[in-house]
């Protein structure tokens, strides 16, 4: 688009904010709709709901508090960084499926299966060594979570069973391998409820203010990392070219089916990874229910984030704040944290309708919402996509 | 006989599959009925599948159109009942409010699946993505209504009793219980058997559905012999969603009578693994739902009573989890197993984009 400038009109400051513009023009004005739609369903739900109060400015009480709880302290900042830190990982680990054209809606079953090694491994270790405890414990994470992503990349590979159905029937399974396993092997002794023993060594240190532990930084080198695989890398290179145009890349000599169960188990990593730094950094334990929203939103973060390990980090940015400011928003206004949820959709909504905004907006030469994972619905179905 | 048997199950290991057989046969008169139930909201996404699929349509949103359905027509019921709860209509243990509810319930099927209809044929979206945004809105926002209702805990409408066969019709050897089966069921759960083969006779002897299966194998052919094809699949997205929508009211007004957040637990992803593994046949697809829910049918009897012998200690020892896993690792199972075999519409997924008129 720039051929015949050179580089200092290439910099130029109108060009670096045009450029700029173009990037985050439909994500900020699909936020600012989405909170607009929130704060219709605030006031629709007064109505529709019997015996509720009408409030009509009850949606700005719901917003101002939700802004406060993400960023009205400094241990508000803090907590909004660690509800972040799983989220950078978990929005690489769907991003990075989504380069090759694989949807790994299976995020939330591998941080589970994350968190249960790492818990595992952590507790086996809890008086050893921080540092010993620490990396085998992670690591432990990241081999659970690729386990659990090599399943689906195996049966895509070798039977072409899609990784949507796949996945999605892992997460439940998931659900009740931690069940299991919380509740029998490694639950604590001479306690009246189900609850592991504390990960003792392997907790992860905190770094900044009360409870911002070394998972931030975990999650900055992994995008690091992700993107220099990615785009430096002849794999990055291979991966991108599958997902782009799968064909293409058998005639060239790739190895797509390799490629698809490698992407898989890498992705399935990232997300083990971010369960692990949950249960190392914040929880210490783990108990049968536990649950966690960040598998589910890491595919709006990966999504909003246009699959780039970049934008990932200020989508997570932002649906930490939003999940760390819920718990006062729903103190303060009563408003049920399923509201996130709400708002997510509704803005994934708008990108993916982004004809429509630019249209309504008259937006020009801005870049599309959500183009990168065309190939996804191709290769549904029964069809061997990665023959 | 006796010793016959007895021999068999006391073979090392194949002995354990006698086991498994002579247990089967046992216990499939009593759970028939569990299975059949089992598989009603599992065979009507299976079959909103097949009726989006055939027209070229990938719908992984029915997930959320089920727990939408779920939630409306409980919360109509609630709504309702106060003033039409007491209007029985004799049938099914159904009053004036519950029939309402249940038609409130398919109507917001239909304009969820008019949302996923518009942006994946309109817009042109991922239709993968589409789908996934209706799951993520439709689980939030039922979340939300129901962390709201739930403070007052509202009593529903009820919920679609059962019929009852004449005994002497489930005595009847061999065939009682497979009459049983389909007999002693609620209206629902009832109906999936009529829809399953008036959808399989229109979509192979039908002018609509051949029309239906033109636009998904080869939609620019079926334009040109005079197929509006954008209208055949906006159609068969919204009748799409009214299956959906009963298999998501099956689970709150038949099943149950009440909303439950997250009730669906997935049977909307389980009947896009039955659709692939029934070819994208609504027999096939009902058959594969009756394959997958006798996985937890079965699940449910063992936790009640063990089967005797090896067999008996082996499973014992399993933790109950895994139970309630097996849903899931039956899914898999079979579709990995099944679906190199199985052949998409050809157009499945894509978007369509007329042809420029010169």
């Amino acid at each position: 688009m720039s051929e015949g400038r050179s580089r200092s009109e290439r910099w130029a400051p109108q060009q670096v904010w045009r450029r700029i513009w173009s990037v985050i023009a439909l994500p900020l004005i699909s936020i600012l709709l989405a909170l607009l739609v929130g704060a219709i369903v605030i006031i629709a739900s007064q109505l529709v709901l019997p015996g509720a109060q009408f409030n009509l400015l009850l949606p700005l009480t719901a917003y101002s508090a939700l802004l406060q709880g993400a960023f009205g302290s400094f241990d508000a900042i803090v907590d909004t960084l660690v509800a972040t830190a799983p989220l950078v990982l978990g929005g690489l680990s769907v991003g990075f499926a989504f380069k090759a054209g694989l949807f790994n809606i299976g995020a939330q079953g591998q941080f589970l299966l994350g968190a249960l090694g790492s818990v595992a491994v952590g507790i086996a270790l809890a008086g050893s060594s921080p540092l010993v405890a620490i990396s085998l414990a992670l690591l432990a994470g990241l081999l659970a979570g690729a386990a659990w992503g090599f399943i689906p990349g195996f049966l895509k590979a070798v039977s072409g069973a899609h990784e949507v159905v796949v996945t999605i029937m892992l997460n439940y399974v998931a659900r009740y391998v931690i069940g299991a396993v919380v509740g029998g092997p490694l639950r604590q002794q001479g306690r009246s409820e189900a609850i592991t023993p504390d990960v003792g060594n392997a907790g992860l240190p905190i770094l900044i203010g009360n409870s911002g532990h070394a998972g931030i930084v975990l999650a900055l080198v992994a995008v690091v990392f992700i993107a220099w695989l990615l785009f430096r890398t002849t794999l990055g290179f291979e991966i991108r070219t599958v997902g782009a145009n799968p064909d293409a890349a058998r005639y060239a000599g790739m190895r797509p089916r390799v490629l698809t169960i490698l992407t898989m188990s890498l992705a399935g990593g990232l997300a083990g990874l971010a369960g692990a730094v949950v249960v190392l950094g914040v929880q210490h334990n783990m108990t049968p229910s536990f649950v966690s929203t960040v598998g589910f939103d890491s595919i709006a973060v990966a999504l909003l984030g246009r699959t780039n390990p970049v934008g990932i980090v200020f989508a997570a940015l932002l649906f930490g704040a939003l999940r760390a400011g819920a718990t006062l928003m729903q103190i303060e206004a009563g408003i049920p944290v399923e509201l996130i949820d709400v708002l997510q959709a509704t803005i994934l909504l708008f990108l993916v309708a982004n004809p429509v905004l630019r249209r309504v907006f008259r937006l020009r030469g801005v870049k599309t919402g959500i183009e990168t994972t065309e190939t996804i619905t191709k290769t549904y179905g029964g069809e061997t996509p990665v023959a | 006989m006796d010793q016959l048997i007895g021999g068999l199950y006391g073979i090392p290991i194949v002995g354990l599959v006698f086991q498994f057989g002579g247990y089967l046969i046992a216990v499939l008169p009593s759970i028939a009925p569990g299975i059949l139930q089992a598989a009603t909201p599992i065979a009507f996404a299976a079959l909103c599948g097949v009726m989006c699929e055939r027209a070229g349509v990938v719908n992984i949103g029915i997930e959320g159109i089920m727990i939408t359905a779920a939630f409306v027509g409980w919360y109509t019921g609630v709504l309702l009942a106060p003033s039409m709860g007491s209007v029985d209509l004799g049938l099914f243990g159904a009053n004036l409010a519950l029939v309402i509810a249940l038609i409130v319930a398919l109507l917001s099927g239909v304009v969820i699946s008019a949302l996923h209809a518009w942006l994946s044929i309109s817009i042109r979206a991922d239709q993968i993505i589409s789908g996934t945004i209706i799951n993520i809105a439709a689980l939030g926002l039922t979340g939300y209504l129901n962390n709201l209702i739930s403070k007052t805990s509202p009593n529903g409408a009820g919920a679609f009793t059962q019929f009852r066969p004449p005994r002497e019709l489930l005595d009847l050897p061999i065939v009682g219980w497979i009459l049983g089966m389909f007999l002693s069921q609620g209206p629902i759960a009832m109906s999936v058997i009529v829809i399953v083969v008036v959808f399989q006779v229109l979509l192979f002897r039908s002018r609509w559905g051949l029309r239906s299966r033109a636009v998904g194998e080869h939609p620019r052919a079926a334009e040109t012999v005079g197929i509006d094809v954008i209208r055949v699949r906006y159609r068969n997205v919204l009748y799409g969603g009214v299956f959906a929508a009963l298999g998501g009211a099956y689970l709150s007004m038949e099943a149950t009578n009440s909303f439950q957040q997250e009730m669906t637990t997935g049977r909307g992803f389980i009947g896009l693994a039955a659709m692939i593994v029934g070819r994208w046949t609504p027999l096939g697809a009902f058959g594969a739902a009756l394959l997958f829910s006798s996985s937890t049918a079965l699940g449910n009897s063992i936790k009640f009573a063990l089967p005797s012998g090896d067999l008996g200690t082996i499973l014992a020892g399993l933790p109950d989890q895994f139970y309630d896993a097996l849903p899931y690792l039956v899914t898999i199972v079979i579709l990995a197993g099944v679906v190199g075999r199985s052949i998409p519409p050809a157009a499945d997924g894509q978007p369509y984009e007329r042809e420029a008129t010169t």
